[in-house]
């Protein structure tokens, strides 16, 4: 414990509420909760994997390197073309943030239709300071994670997203991260909020992607809150730099009737933490969070989830699956809870991983924890290797064996894909998939030179 | 086509063939037929490449080429399907996906051009409808959710599609009732040809009713114990393996 | 909630009249003073006439627990345990000098075993079936032994195989759960009283199965049994532990350490039936059942095999647990906890695959009824050399009323490309349309009730030694009876 003090001494004096490039310095309200967010981060230190909750993950990159806020040169680094994860943005909204500052000069915010209010969480603080403070720290708040307190203190950057009742909009909205294009180790915390009116509809994709070889810690916290009816997908793709640090937090809320769905591609990072939390608080409430990871090299990646089933007639589904190269390592914690009193709960979990390499590792944990009787939990979890009996099925048809390998490795995650309900997201996030694996076409190429 | 010379192969140290002698000619079917656990399928595994079988004597020539070392995607390039025994479940890959990596893989081998998403499919279908396949089959999962006489009829589609030199069929007829045994044989039947030979393995006589063997082999022990004209067949029909000092399963 | 009303009711009446078991036996004992020091653990070590080395060895194990924390990790909620509060031995006057030949047992003693349904008269026995009967910190009667002397198989309490074979003690003792291991399992390894001690040498066949039954009987007073089981190579036993304890309104403690250990092709059968008086309806009383069991295959191809029913204690704490050593070694688990009322348990298994195609299943079966609280809680660990390694996990609960709480926590860490871990869990209600089905067909709810779980059980009932397989069927039953309306 003695090391503790001062491995949060670069936090804790980079801290200052009023500095002012932070979005809201003005205002005295969030001044005081980024006082709180810095005590309560101090009395809490950075978690360990002494912690239940952070048994499998070490904040290794967070011991020995020393982050320094990003500065105006950081964020407006040169960045000649956005690396857009969905096809042609055309008319579709788009935010970018380059080394977590936001670069409006790339945004789109045209098409959406009226009663959506898509702007950057300084716009917001300022326009609308009132709304925001009755939002902000709702579900991500004083007594959540060390991490939470950490962005809440420093929070720098973000969006916010607001539907209004019975407002639909039908494309997806992408919201691009660029990190890595720093000379020295930059930290920066994006605060998002979303908020759906009832009835609502809206689909988020938010692409994390590293592009330059620079260290960066990036944590960010997302509040969403989906009203009665409405239904929100929320979409993630994490393909950062080789030396970033990737935590984010996402704290959900699910009113009557609505619905959450939520898929995570993690693959790339050298260290990255999803920790997300959903609670269904109203009849009717449903939530699907999917996800998969793809690991090499000495990559780390922890998803940590956890569903909360409050009131009676609530569904979840949930599954991951992952495959883990060389000496990577991955961890799935996936807790299911059913409070008193929830009947009526139907409740599915699944997490698979393909191991590639000797050296790969796996760590699982589902859990259910349940204080009702009338309901139907489960879960389910297996780790092994390629099937053996499918390679030389494919290989007697014909099939190269490094296009074998791969067919099997889409195979494997194909089936969680599936659950992307949003089409074009769905192609693009396959598309990611494809692009991770060997190029097996090049060396079907020799093959058949041979 | 394909000769087999005193081959003898052991599993995890345990020797299941003993010494096979085959010689098979383009445009012969041959049937072998033996007791369960008489090595039939390991056989067929060794011919199409399997990993985890050692070969400690004898060899393999096809095509007056000896197989040795030759991985299982060379030998499906190189004209050999295996209809296996037990069709492998794969979600999430479709069969027309499947099947147009493998013949496209197996025409880039002979330098010959790819099959456009088009022209395969128009393909497929026809040899579909002549099995009397659905539609929605050549979209499923391969094998996902077949039944097991579908995952049959998968198998001899595939073997239509990639119109192999030599087929293999392990225990097609198993699991089949009358009806699709006999679309199955048609199959058969139909891609008889001067060029392309094929082995039958099948512990029943039924099957041979519908497709008239040159041959007939019966392994037992890890040996063939007797050839014969396809009287042989039904003489096992009658007397069953126990001449051979195994009971038929 | 109809039914839940009912089943509230039910489980009342269920509380009252089916722990058969709750009966005190009246008889002169010897008791150390009351709490724990140095000067007890010196007691008991003299009481039993042991070996320096021992005595060393309990008086570091006391100075360790005296720094050690409680273990907080698990679910179960318990006020403080006052150890200073207990006493740490107590025998009956007329066993003090060590177990006696059958014909000299006290005859009061003779009859609580009768009433337990446990004669200790060897031809009333299960003829297939040697005890061991531990009354307190005591045994007080082993059956057969002159029958398995005759094949070389050592049956007897711990404290006498010092005297008979004290290498084989001192050579295994503390190997598998060191005295290090936990709070509880320290504490044991200070205070121990009597345990069974079983050698089965290479080769041999147990001829019959071995059991031991553990009884408290006198009040405040804890039990910290201390079981050993060495199976030689090529040796094969299966063991069957079965326990009860008066109804009495405060908490026992139970700490118990099982080892066993497997060479080269043996095997192991143990199997649990655990019956401890589980508290009152409303919480009150009820044994504290915090259990260290540990197995190692250290041999090749050997194998250890834990079964266990548990009804009873108000709460369990215990995670048999097997070390995959030996390359091709076997664990397995087989379990059924059915908790009602106030009782809570907290168990579960580890299975640690060290050697290559090591193989492990576990077959846990959780049914909680009333206010009590459940949790599975289980480790699958695939070491990096252990090649080949295989394990299978189903764990399903079912609850009974809309009060209690089912959980379930396993833990999964692969090191190993090759290996394949398979893990399902499911929780759910009992099923409305089996019961209605049954129902249907004639068959009273109770009955019903107990066909459903029996048939949810069956496949760890199964394990269970034929001459047991009855007996705890019954006890399913009967812990059950009537929870659902
Ligand atoms: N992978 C394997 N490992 C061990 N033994 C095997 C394996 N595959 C096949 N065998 C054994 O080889 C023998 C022949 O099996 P197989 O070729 O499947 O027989 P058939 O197809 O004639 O029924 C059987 O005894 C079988 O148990
Ligand atoms: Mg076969």
């Amino acid at each position: 414990m003695t090391t503790e003090p001062t491995q949060l001494q670069p936090f804790v004096e980079s801290f200052d509420p009023a500095r002012s490039g932070l979005p809201g310095a003005g205002l005295g309200w969030l001044k005081a909760l980024r006082k709180t967010g810095i005590e309560r981060f101090e009395a809490l230190g950075l978690p360990t994997p002494k912690l239940e909750a952070w048994k499998y993950t070490r904040l290794k990159p967070l011991e020995d390197t020393r982050y320094q806020p990003v500065t105006d040169e950081d964020g407006m680094a040169a960045l000649n073309t956005v690396p857009s994860l969905l096809p042609d943005p055309g008319g579709r909204p788009r935010l970018v943030f380059v080394n977590g500052w936001m670069r409006p000069n790339f945004w789109i915010v045209g098409d959406l239709p009226d009663g959506v209010h898509l702007e950057s969480l300084h716009d917001v603080l300022e326009t609308r300071p009132d709304w925001i403070r009755e939002r902000l720290g709702t579900l991500a708040g004083e007594d959540d994670s060390s991490l939470v307190q950490l962005n809440t203190a420093m929070m720098d950057t973000g969006f916010v997203l607001r539907v209004e009742d019975g407002v639909r909009v039908e494309t997806p909205i992408e919201v691009i991260f660029v990190g890595g294009l720093t000379a020295h180790p930059v930290a920066y915390s994006p605060r998002n909020l979303i908020v759906l009116g009832k009835g609502a509809e809206a689909t988020v994709v938010r692409y994390h992607v590293g592009l330059g070889a620079g260290a960066y810690f990036a944590n960010s916290v997302t509040e969403i809150d989906v009203g009665p009816g409405a239904l929100f997908r929320n979409y993630k793709v994490q393909a950062e730099a080789l030396e970033a640090t990737h935590i984010d937090t996402v704290r959900a809320r699910v009113a009557r009737d609505a619905t959450y769905e939520s898929f995570s591609l993690s693959i790339g990072g050298r260290l990255s933490r999803n920790e997300v939390s959903v609670r269904l608080e109203g009849e009717g409430a449903h939530c699907a969070l999917n996800g998969a990871y793809l690991m090499r090299g000495s990559e780390h990646c922890d998803n940590t989830t956890q569903i909360d089933h409050l009131v009676p007639h609530t569904t979840s589904r949930e599954v991951f699956k992952g495959v883990l190269d060389d000496e990577s390592r991955a961890v799935f914690v996936g807790r299911i809870v059913v409070h008193k009193d929830a009947q009526k709960t139907d409740g599915y979990q699944l997490c698979k991983t393909l191991l590639l390499s000797t050296g790969a590792e796996i760590d699982v944990k589902p859990e259910l924890e349940i204080y009702a009787d009338d309901v139907k939990c489960s879960h389910g979890a297996t780790t092994g290797q390629m099937d053996e009996t499918a390679l030389f099925y494919l290989r007697s048809r014909g099939v190269p064996e490094a296009l074998a390998r791969n067919l099997l490795v889409q195979s494997f995650i194909g089936e969680v894909l599936e659950e992307i309900s949003d089409e074009d997201v769905r192609r693009a996030i396959t598309d990611q998939v494809v692009h991770w694996l060997p190029a097996a076409c090049y060396l079907a190429e020799e093959w058949r030179a041979e | 086509m394909l000769e087999i010379k005193n081959l003898h192969v052991s599993v995890e140290g345990k020797a299941i063939l003993k010494g096979i002698d085959l010689s098979v000619q383009p445009g012969e079917i041959h049937a072998i037929m033996g007791p369960n656990g008489s090595g039939k399928s390991t056989l067929s595994h060794v011919i199409a490449g399997r990993d985890g079988y050692e070969i400690t004597g004898g060899r393999i020539i096809y095509q007056g080429e000896d197989l040795t070392g030759l991985a299982p995607e060379i030998r499906a390039a190189k004209g050999i399907f295996l209809a296996f025994q037990y069709p492998v479940e794969i979600p999430g890959v479709a069969n027309t996906t499947f099947l147009k990596e493998a013949l496209n893989a197996i025409r880039r081998y002979h330098g010959e051009d790819e099959l456009d998403a088009m022209q395969f499919v128009k393909m497929m279908r026809e040899k579909a409808k002549e099995l009397g396949i659905p539609e929605d089959m050549l979209k499923r999962a391969v094998n996902v959710g077949f039944s097991g006489g579908e995952k049959k009829r998968n198998e001899i589609l595939q073997m239509a599609i990639l119109n192999p030199r030599l087929a293999i069929l392990d225990e097609t007829d198993s699991g089949l009732d009358i009806d699709a045994m006999k679309i199955v044989a048609e199959g058969v039947n139909n891609m008889r040809a001067p060029e392309r030979s094929t082995l039958i393995i099948t512990h029943y006589q039924r099957l041979l009713d519908y497709i008239i063997p040159d041959k007939v082999h019966v392994l037992a022990h890890g040996r063939i114990q007797r050839s014969g004209g396809k009287e042989l067949a039904l003489e096992l029909e009658e007397k069953g393996y126990a001449e051979f000092g195994e009971a038929a399963a | 909630m109809v039914a839940s009303t009912n089943t509230a009711q039910q489980v009342k009446e269920l509380a009252e009249e089916k722990y058969k078991y709750g009966f005190f036996t009246d008889i002169e004992s010897e008791t150390a003073p009351k709490g724990l020091n140095e000067d007890i653990v010196r007691f008991i070590s003299a009481k039993k006439n042991e070996p320096e080395w021992l005595l060393k060895w309990r008086l570091k194990a006391f100075k360790y627990w005296l720094t050690m924390p409680e273990p907080r990790w698990s679910k179960v909620i318990h006020d403080p345990i006052d150890y200073q509060d207990a006493y740490y031995y107590s025998a009956p006057k007329s066993a003090a000098d060590g177990p006696q030949s059958l014909d000299e047992i006290d005859p009061q003693l003779l009859e609580t075993y009768e009433k337990l349904g446990i004669p200790l008269k060897e031809q009333e026995r299960l003829s297939g079936v040697a005890v061991d009967a531990v009354f307190d910190s005591v045994s007080v009667a082993t059956t057969f032994k002159a029958k398995l002397g005759e094949v070389g198989v050592i049956f007897c309490p711990i404290s006498e195989a010092l005297e008979v074979c004290p290498d084989l003690v001192k050579k295994y003792l503390g190997t598998v759960v060191p005295y290090t291991d936990n709070k509880h399992a320290t504490l044991n390894s200070a205070v121990f009283t009597d345990g069974s001690f079983v050698y089965i040498p290479p080769g041999v066949r147990c001829p019959m199965e071995l059991s031991t039954y553990f009884r408290i009987n006198a009040a405040n007073t804890g039990q910290f049994e201390r079981t050993l089981i060495i199976a030689d190579k090529g040796s094969y036993v299966s063991y069957l532990e079965g326990c009860t304890a008066p109804m009495r309104d405060e908490h026992q403690l139970h700490a118990a350490v099982v080892e066993l250990i497997t060479l080269d092709d043996a095997e192991i059968k143990y199997s649990t039936i655990q019956n401890w008086y589980p508290g009152d309806e409303n919480g009150r009383g009820g044994i504290y059942n915090f259990v260290t069991k540990r197995g190692h295959c250290r041999g090749r191809n050997s194998k250890i095999s834990w079964t266990q029913v548990e009804t009873g204690a108000a709460i369990t704490w215990k995670y048999p647990s097997c070390i995959l050593q030996g390359d091709n070694s076997v664990g397995e688990f087989y379990s059924i906890a059915i908790t009602n009322n106030y009782q809570q348990a907290d168990t579960g298994t580890k299975m640690i695959h060290l050697g290559k195609n090591t193989t492990s299943r576990i077959i846990s079966k959780g049914i909680s009824a009333g206010r009590a609280n459940q949790t599975y809680r289980g480790l699958v660990r695939i070491s990096p050399k252990a090649e080949g390694a295989r394990n299978f996990t189903q764990c399903d609960s079912l609850l009974i009323g809309d009060r209690c709480g089912a959980h379930t926590v396993p833990y999964i860490e692969c090191k190993n490309k090759s290996a394949i871990v398979e893990h399902e869990a499911t929780t759910s209600k009992i099923s409305e349309d089996q019961l209605f089905y049954l129902r249907q067909r004639g068959i009273p709810p109770e009955e019903a009730v107990t066909l459903v779980v029996n048939g949810f059980c069956r496949e760890v009932l199964q394990q269970l030694p034929m001459e047991f397989a009855v007996e705890a069927q019954k006890l399913v039953g009967i812990s059950l009876e009537g929870s659902v309306g």
